[in-house]
């Protein structure tokens, strides 16, 4: 029997096509969970791996810290206000004290000035070495945690040294740092200047930290496995980063150079000679790396402040019950985490009439919905953790 | 002693014997690399690891970590399925002891020595693949689920560079019986490896994946899913997916030993020594190959799903053919 | 100045064996040269010293405190529950003026509510009140967090010298 031409083609070209029915499945990441930084939800509707909407949910820390902030005095708001970003503790008080201090007019001695600026280069470091630690952990690597965390201790070990706490420092006074215990008696005075011993531990501490980075660096910068998972994913392109707020190393790894510690002079950088990391492509690489460059930038300025110390008074000639005039004020300031400002307005009472506190990972997490579209799980975490937030920054 | 030998002559009581011996040694070589890793990546993350438990050392961290899984209490999630809930540890346990078997450790120290012995010893590994999948279903937890689905994509996955590594070496040897490939490497003078380079370094590879231990712990990913498929499994039942996954590092890594390292012989070791030195050796050489994962584990973090799967498809069974047709070049023409 | 973070050339492969070479050589060290690679202490057998202003626990010396309240007033968690009590005390020469001191009744620093801000021994101005820097005091339940007066007066004893300043 001869096979008909025709049937032979007709046959030859049929295909059979099924799809496949995956149904969506809704995935709630959170607000229990090992990576989210804090109590942070996500809910992810994803198909089989790959998310195609993720919403988060925030709130779940709220404290309450404008609303307190209303019942307290400035002392008392700066000791509160620390446990905002509590990775970085001493770099919360500065741009409140600072606010505070437009308001009365008072000039803040240049000593006081250089220890709130080390201080606050610590705090940077610290908050830098814990994303160092933490972030590879999230990607699996369970070694440079142990690593960073190592150095983390000797730069905590100076906050200790100095103002009593490692995490909250409660250190800033209006009008300079905390002169003395006892203030008022005149028995005993102590004054609470940089112990002694300070500087030669600093330079150790920060000799040893610039080693670890580059440990650090030669364990997870170059390896493929790394490479493969951050390279490439969660791009952030500039125009999106400026337009959602993005603040920080995000968006200096998105290629702005753009640094509050160049552009405002609530503390004074102008003094000291460093250099701002800034990425090529926006992604998590880049976020990754430009927060490795920030910490030897740190440690450059600390060295550089060390060397060039005043000597003077810890606390300019304030009234002991300060009492703020009438007013209201922004100030910025470069947190570890990004851009974080306080606006204080101020009806002459001892403490704030109204403080607005402007987070660095609020707006850090609002381009979550946008740049999770499309991705796989693991990447989701990827992206997240590279992001760098802390809920308590978020939440307030 | 000639009662006892005329005793362990009859089968059953030999019989008996051997499944004593092999049932004792899974709990005892869980515990020696479980310990040996926490000292091992602690002292890799420069500090000490267990210290207290049983004097200065922590030798006896694990059997209290033993102790403390048994009395913990059998806690089954409401949606979970209970009988194949319950079943997965068992299987999983039961192919890590299946490989045991077949593992040479001196010229007729073999529990069983089957002529198909390779063979059967990575059809008994396959059978985890079930088990890990059975967990991740059961449990009646999205994590879970997608702990499963991911393992069984990659178990599958890396069962065909694993099967195709080992075949090199079999070649060579002319016998699929492990004691025959560790005699055939005896009478040639040296041990595979050299040769069979690329299946080594293929079948460790594949090693790594199949016992879903960082780089490829994307079933597990503790950062992301919380444990993946053992998320809800608590008590003695996480004990037997703790034991299955050391005791089967050592059974893996015995397996790669046999086939490329040399097994129980070393160059320039008397043959009346051997019977005695074999379990030794074997032992060491395992050790090495065990510490290498150790180590691999602590330094790296993990593939994604797709990079995972884009490694074996691509990369590991190409390589693996390739070295298929060298040596069977080499044999025919040589 | 700018620096950028700029892709580095190496070799495939490479990454990996520099991150094994940093493992295995951590290990080794802290094997042969735990004393000075080694991280970790072994607490509780050895215990590290904390620097002499580290805020650990808040000691009062009953002798000095006035009941002025103002450490009460200014805590920021309202964590000190003061108590006293008008008293009078013998002239210091006969036919003079009776003295009224207050006296403390109850001086209690609740530990679960405290923030070891400090506010409380910096505003004190009759310097009754002292950090000392004392941390091992965990309780199983959560009222013997409530330090009483004895109790408070006890640390007093752990409260070191004043560091000395840097040049």
């Amino acid at each position: 029997m001869v096979l008909d031409q025709d049937l032979v083609r007709h046959l030859s070209e049929a295909s059979v096509s099924v799809e496949l029915e995956t149904p969506e499945m809704t995935l709630n990441i959170g607000p229990q969970h090992p990576s989210t930084h804090g109590v942070l939800r996500l809910v992810a509707r994803v198909d089989g791996e790959r998310a195609f909407d993720v919403q988060p949910v925030i709130g779940y820390m709220h404290r309450g810290y404008e609303k307190i902030s209303e019942v307290r005095t400035y002392p008392q708001v700066t000791t509160l206000v620390n446990r905002i970003d509590w990775v970085s503790g001493y770099a919360n008080e500065v741009p409140f004290i600072v606010a505070a201090e437009k308001l009365l007019g008072v000039e803040v001695p240049e000593r006081a000035q250089f220890i709130r600026l080390i201080l606050t280069e610590m705090a940077r470091i610290s908050s830098h070495l814990i994303f160092m630690a933490s972030y590879p952990l999230e990607l699996g690597a369970a070694t440079p945690l142990f690593f960073a965390l190592r150095e983390r201790e000797r730069v905590l070990d100076l906050l200790e040294g100095v103002t009593g706490g490692r995490f909250h420092p409660n250190f800033n006074r209006i009008g300079g740092v905390k002169p003395a215990y006892g203030s008022g008696s005149a028995t005993r005075k102590v004054i609470q200047d940089l112990p002694a011993g300070f500087f030669a531990e600093t330079r150790v501490a920060m000799d040893k930290v610039l080693y670890a980075v580059d440990e650090l660096d030669a364990l997870v910068a170059d390896n493929e496995i790394i490479v493969a998972r951050t390279k490439g994913v969660g791009i952030l392109p500039p125009d999106v980063a400026a337009s959602f707020g993005v603040s920080g190393p995000n968006l200096r790894a998105s290629g702005v150079k753009f640094d509050l510690r160049k552009v405002e002079d609530y503390l004074p950088y102008h003094l000291f000679d460093f250099e701002i990391p800034v990425g090529e492509n926006g992604d998590c690489w880049d976020r990754w790396h430009v927060r490795l460059l920030e910490i030897r930038q740190s440690v450059r300025i600390v060295q550089q402040a060390i060397d060039g110390i005043p000597s003077g008074p810890l606390q300019a000639k304030v009234p002991k019950i300060i009492k703020v005039p009438l007013g209201e004020t922004y100030v910025r300031a470069e947190n570890p985490k990004g851009e974080m400002g306080y606006y204080l307005v101020s009806n002459g009472n001892q403490g704030p009439y109204r403080l607005k506190i402007r987070t660095a990972s609020f707006s850090n997490i609002s381009i979550l919905p946008w740049i999770l579209e499309g991705v796989l799980i693991p990447d989701i975490i990827a992206i997240m953790g590279s992001l760098d937030f802390v809920l308590g920054d978020v939440d307030r | 002693m000639s009662f006892l030998t005329e005793l362990f002559s009859n089968f059953w009581v030999s019989l008996v014997g051997k499944l004593l011996i092999v049932a004792l040694m899974i709990p005892l070589v869980g515990m020696v690399i479980g310990f040996a890793e926490i000292k091992l990546s602690a002292k890799m993350q420069a500090r000490m690891g267990p210290y207290f438990a049983g004097g200065r050392w922590g030798w006896a961290q694990l059997i209290a970590d033993g102790v403390k899984f048994f009395q913990k209490e059998d806690l089954i999630p409401d949606q979970a399925d209970r009988p194949v809930f319950k079943l997965a540890p068992v299987l999983v346990l039961v192919s890590t002891v299946g490989l045991l078997v077949v593992i040479p450790f001196g010229p007729d120290l073999i529990f069983r020595d089957l002529s198909v012995g390779i063979f059967y010893a990575l059809a008994i590994s396959s059978l985890s693949t079930v088990g890990v999948l059975m967990a991740g279903w059961s449990s009646g937890n999205k994590y879970s689920l997608m702990g499963g689905l991911r393992a069984a994509g990659q178990l599958i996955a890396y069962e065909l560079p694993l099967v195709l590594a080992v075949i090199g070496s079999v070649m060579l040897a002319g016998t699929m019986s492990m004691s025959g490939i560790v005699e055939a490497q005896i009478a040639a003078g040296y041990p595979y490896v050299i040769l069979q380079f690329l299946g080594f370094g293929i079948f460790m590879i594949a090693a790594l994946a199949e016992l879903s231990r960082i780089p490829f712990d994307m079933p597990i990913a503790e950062s992301e899913l919380v444990m993946g498929y053992l998320t809800e499994y608590s008590g003695f039942r996480f004990l037997f997916f703790f034991l299955a996954e050391f005791a089967n590092m050592f059974s893996l890594s015995a397996i790669a030993v046999t086939l490329f390292l040399g097994g129980y012989w070393l160059p320039g070791i008397p043959e009346s020594v051997l019977p005695y030195a074999g379990p030794v050796i074997l032992l060491a050489k395992t050790f090495l190959l065990v510490f290498a994962m150790i180590w691999f584990r602590w330094t790296f973090p993990r593939f994604r799903e797709d990079q995972l799967q884009s490694l074996a498809w691509r990369w590991l069974i190409p390589i693996a053919l390739a070295n298929i047709l060298i040596t069977g070049a080499f044999k025919v023409y040589l | 100045m700018t620096t950028k973070t700029t892709e580095r050339r190496v070799l495939p492969g490479m990454g990996m064996v520099k991150g094994l070479w940093v493992t295995i050589y951590t290990m080794f060290r802290t094997i042969f040269r735990p004393g000075k690679y080694l991280a970790t202490i072994n607490y509780p057998v050895v215990k590290e010293t904390p620097v002499a202003r580290a805020r650990g626990v808040i000691a009062l010396d009953q002798e000095a405190c006035t009941v002025c309240m103002l450490c009460a007033r200014q805590c920021p968690d309202w964590c000190i529950y003061i108590e006293g009590h008008k008293e009078e005390k013998e002239p210091d020469k006969p036919g003079g003026r009776i003295k009224v001191r207050n006296t403390l009744d109850r001086f209690d620093i609740d530990y679960a509510l405290c923030m070891y801000c400090g506010i409380c021994v910096e505003v004190c101005p009759f310097d009754a009140l002292f950090w000392s820097p004392e941390y091992e005091y965990s309780e199983t339940q959560m009222g013997d967090m409530l330090h009483d007066m004895d109790r408070l007066q006890g640390w007093l004893a752990t409260v070191p010298p004043d560091p000395e300043l840097e040049k």
